[in-house]
C-alpha cells in the first residue's frame, strides 16, 4: 500500500515526515532549504542521508529528531506528532526516545568516560552509580571498557566517538541520529566506528539515521536517501550510478 | 545532573579560582571596609562608652557630644539632684589641655574630671594600677592607647611626670578605654584637680552624670530633668548616637568608605561577570548537547544556579574569614583596639554577593538558554 500518496503513515514507521519545509532568514530574504519532503524511516534499518554540502541533510534530520521546528509539515516519531507537544514534553520525548551522536562528540571534559556515557540515564533520574554501571556494560561492548574511569581528553578521537555512541545508546532509545559521525576521524578508525555502530545500534525495534559524506562507508547502509537542494532525488538500497 | 554542574565548574580550575577570587575579594573589601567604618564612627561615642555608670547625661542645651560641649554653672548639679527619679548625680568635666613631653614636644590631650568621691566617669576597667590611685594629689590616669602616643619608645608610663598646662601631674594608672575618634590622649583625674589643671573660666561643669532610681527608666528621668531644669538631658543610648552622628555629619568618612564599598561591589560584578560568562561560553557546546539529549531549560537554570551558589558560598566564606583574620592580625595595633564585626555587616556583604551572582548569572545564563539544541549539529 502506498501510504505516502494519501499522506498517511504506515503504522510500523519509526518516523513519518510529511510535507516538511524549512525556511531560514538570511538578512532581508528568506531561503527555503527543504521543499516539502515526504519520507518514512523504518525500524531495523540503517538509513543514510547523503547529499552535497548545503543540500539540507542536517536540517532534515534535526527536524526529524525534534530539535528544529519545520516551517511547514508534520513529523510523527513512533506515532507521536512531536511538534504538537509542548516544549517540555518534547524535551522529555527526546530524552526517552532518541539518542544523539554529534560530529564534535561534545563530551563533558571534567567527568569521566563512564559518567559521560551515562548522561542520558542521569538526566532521566537514574541514580549515578547504577547509571554508570549500565554505561560500563555498553563501553565494554564498544571495546573501551578499560577506559571507563579516564577523562575524555585522555582518549583518542575514535575512542571518544565510541563514548559518544555509548551515550547515544545507553538509555536504549528507539531512534538514533548521527550527523557525520566519522568526519573527525581518519579512514580506518572511521570505518571501525561505523562497523561497531552497525553492530550495536541496529536492532529490530530501533531506527538509525546517519548523515554522511563518507562514501567509504556507503556499503554499510540498508537504505540511502539522497538530498539535492532540499529535495529527495533518490531513495533506495544502493547509491545511484551518477554519484 | 547537579553534581555534573559542580564538576564542570571545578574542572575548569582557572575560571573556578577566578570566580572565587572575585567573590572573595568583593566580600573582603565590603566586609572589611564596612567594619572599619562602623568601628571608626562608633568612636564618636567613646566618651559615652567610657563612662559606663552614667544612665543619663545632662548638659547645656547647646552641647552636642562629649567633645563638643558648653559648660554649665555649678548650680546645675543641685538642680538635677532635686529632680524626682534621680538616684545620684555627679559632676563631669571634659576639657582640652597641652602636655609638654620629655623631648619637649607639645601634645594636645583631653582632660576628664571624674567625681571626687565615687570616681564615676572613669572607664570600667584599669589596664594597670588601681582606680584608687586617683585619690593621691596631682594624679592622673592615662588611657592605654594614649600611652603609645605619649611614650612611643615603650618606656613605662607609670610614675612619669607630665607638665600639664604649667601644672605638675604624675601618671599613676592606665585605664582600659575605648580610643576616641581622633585617638587623642585622655587623662582622667578627679574633678577637683581637673579644675586646677584647666585654666579657670567661671563655669566648668561640662556634664552632670545621672543614675536613675529603681523603677524609673532613663527616658522618663531625662524627660523630667529637661522639663524641670531647662537643661538638655539625653539617655546613654541617645547621647552615644549623637556622638556617632556628629562624626558621620562632620567628616568625609561615609563618602570615602561608601565609595570603596561600592568599588568592591563593582569590581565583583566585573570579575565574576566576565569569568562566569566566559565559563558558560566555554561550555556552550556541552550545554547544547545536554539540551538536545533532553535536559530541560529549568534543569539547566538549576545547574547554573548550583554553580553560582557554590562559587558564592566558598568565595563569601573566604572573604569573611579574610576579614576576621585581618581584624585579628591587627588587633594589637592601637588603631584597631576594640574592633569587632557587627553581625549586620556579614549579612550585608552576603546580600551583595547574592546580588552580584544574580546579576552576572542572569546575564551569563541567557547565552545558554538561547542556544538552540539544533546548534549541536553545526
Ligand atoms: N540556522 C541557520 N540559519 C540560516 N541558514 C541556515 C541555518 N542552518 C542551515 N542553514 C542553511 O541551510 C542550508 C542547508 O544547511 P544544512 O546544514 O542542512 O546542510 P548540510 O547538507 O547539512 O550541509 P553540510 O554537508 O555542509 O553539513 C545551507 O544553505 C545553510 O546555509
Ligand atoms: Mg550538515
Amino acid at each position: 500500500m502506498d501510504t505516502k500518496a494519501i499522506g498517511g503513515c504506515a503504522p510500523e514507521a519509526a518516523i513519518c515526515a510529511r510535507g516538511i519545509s524549512r525556511d531560514f532568514e538570511a538578512g532581508q530574504t528568506t531561503i527555503r532549504v527543504l521543499h516539502g519532503i515526504d519520507t518514512d524511516i523504518r525500524s531495523g534499518e540503517m538509513t543514510y542521508v547523503v547529499g552535497e554540502s548545503g543540500s539540507g541533510k542536517t536540517t532534515l534530520i534535526s527536524i526529524m529528531c525534534g530539535i528544529l521546528w519545520p516551517t511547514e509539515g508534520e513529523v510523527k516519531v513512533f506515532g507521536t506528532d512531536i511538534y504538537k507537544l509542548s516544549d517540555t514534553e518534547l524535551v522529555k520525548f527526546r530524552l526517552n526516545n532518541i539518542g544523539f551522536i554529534f560530529q564534535q562528540y561534545n563530551l563533558i571534559p571534567s567527568i569521566d568516560v563512564a559518567s559521560n556515557a551515562a548522561v542520558p540515564l542521569i538526566a532521566q533520574g537514574v541514580p549515578r552509580e547504577e547509571a554508570r554501571e549500565r554505561a560500563k556494560v555498553l563501553l565494554e561492548k564498544l571495546n573501551i571498557g578499560n577506559q571507563a574511569d579516564k577523562l575524555p581528553r585522555q582518549l583518542s578521537g575514535g575512542q571518544q566517538q565510541r563514548v559518544a555512541i555509548a551515550r547515544a545508546l545507553v538509555h536504549e532509545p528507539r531512534l538514533v541520529v548521527c550527523d557525520e559521525p566519522t568526519a573527525a576521524l581518519d579512514a580506518s578508525s572511521g570505518r571501525r566506528v561505523m562497523d561497531l555502530l552497525r553492530e550495536v545500534a541496529v536492532a529490530p525495534d530501533r531506527a538509525c539515521i546517519i548523515v554522511t559524506h563518507d562514501n567509504r562507508i556507503f556499503d554499510l547502509a540498508d537504505r540511502i536517501i539522497v538530498l539535492e537542494d532540499g529535495r529527495v532525488t533518490h531513495d533506495g538500497k544502493e547509491m545511484p550510478d551518477d554519484h | 545532573m547537579l553534581w555534573i554542574a559542580i564538576r564542570m565548574l571545578t574542572g575548569d580550575a582557572q575560571k573556578f579560582y577566578g570566580l572565587l577570587f572575585g567573590i572573595g575579594f568583593s566580600t573582603l573589601l565590603i566586609t572589611q571596609q564596612m567594619t572599619i567604618f562602623v568601628n571608626l564612627v562608633e568612636r564618636g561615642a567613646s566618651g559615652v562608652y567610657n563612662a559606663p555608670e552614667a544612665e543619663v547625661w545632662v548638659m547645656d542645651p547647646v552641647s552636642r557630644t562629649t567633645d563638643v560641649s558648653y559648660a554649665m554653672p555649678g548650680t546645675a548639679l543641685d538642680r538635677v539632684r532635686s529632680v524626682k527619679g534621680v538616684e545620684w548625680a555627679v559632676p563631669h568635666l571634659r576639657a582640652q589641655a597641652n602636655v609638654r613631653t620629655k623631648d619637649g614636644d607639645l601634645e594636645g590631650v583631653g582632660i576628664v574630671g571624674v567625681d571626687d568621691a565615687t570616681l564615676i566617669g572613669l572607664p570600667e576597667r584599669m589596664a594597670s594600677g588601681d582606680k584608687s590611685v586617683l585619690f593621691a594629689p596631682d594624679t592622673v590616669v592615662i588611657d592605654d592607647v594614649g600611652t603609645t602616643r605619649l611614650f612611643p619608645d615603650g618606656e613605662s608610663a607609670l610614675g612619669s611626670r607630665l607638665e600639664l598646662n604649667d601644672q605638675r601631674a604624675v601618671i599613676r594608672g592606665i585605664a582600659d578605654a575605648i580610643p576616641s575618634f581622633t585617638s587623642t590622649v585622655v587623662l582622667y583625674t578627679r574633678y577637683s584637680s581637673a579644675l586646677n589643671f584647666v585654666p579657670g573660666t567661671r563655669n566648668r561643669l561640662s556634664f552632670v552624670l545621672v543614675g536613675v532610681s529603681e523603677g524609673e527608666t532613663p527616658e522618663s528621668v531625662a524627660a523630667r530633668i529637661e522639663a524641670e531644669t531647662g537643661l538638655k538631658a539625653e539617655t546613654r543610648k541617645e547621647f552615644a548616637r549623637a556622638g556617632i552622628n556628629f562624626i558621620i555629619e562632620n567628616t568625609g568618612i561615609p563618602t570615602n568608605f561608601g565609595i570603596t564599598v561600592f568599588l568592591g561591589f563593582v569590581v565583583g560584578i566585573a570579575i565574576v561577570g566576565l569569568t562566569f560568562s566566559l565559563f558558560l561560553r566555554d561550555n556552550i557546546k556541552q550545554f547544547g548537547a545536554l539540551k538536545a539529549i533532553g535536559v530541560t531549560n529549568a534543569k539547566i537554570v538549576q545547574m547554573v544556579g548550583v554553580q553560582a551558589g557554590m562559587v558564592g558560598a566558598i568565595g563569601y566564606a573566604l572573604g569573611v574569614i579574610g576579614t576576621v583574620a585581618f581584624i585579628k592580625a591587627f588587633g594589637s595595633n592601637p588603631f584597631f583596639k576594640g574592633f569587632y564585626i557587627p553581625w549586620q555587616i556579614p549579612l550585608i556583604s552576603l546580600v551583595a554577593v547574592v546580588i552580584i551572582l544574580a546579576i552576572t548569572g542572569l546575564i551569563a545564563i541567557r547565552s545558554v538558554l538561547n542556544t538552540e539544541p539544533a546548534s549541536v549539529f553545526r
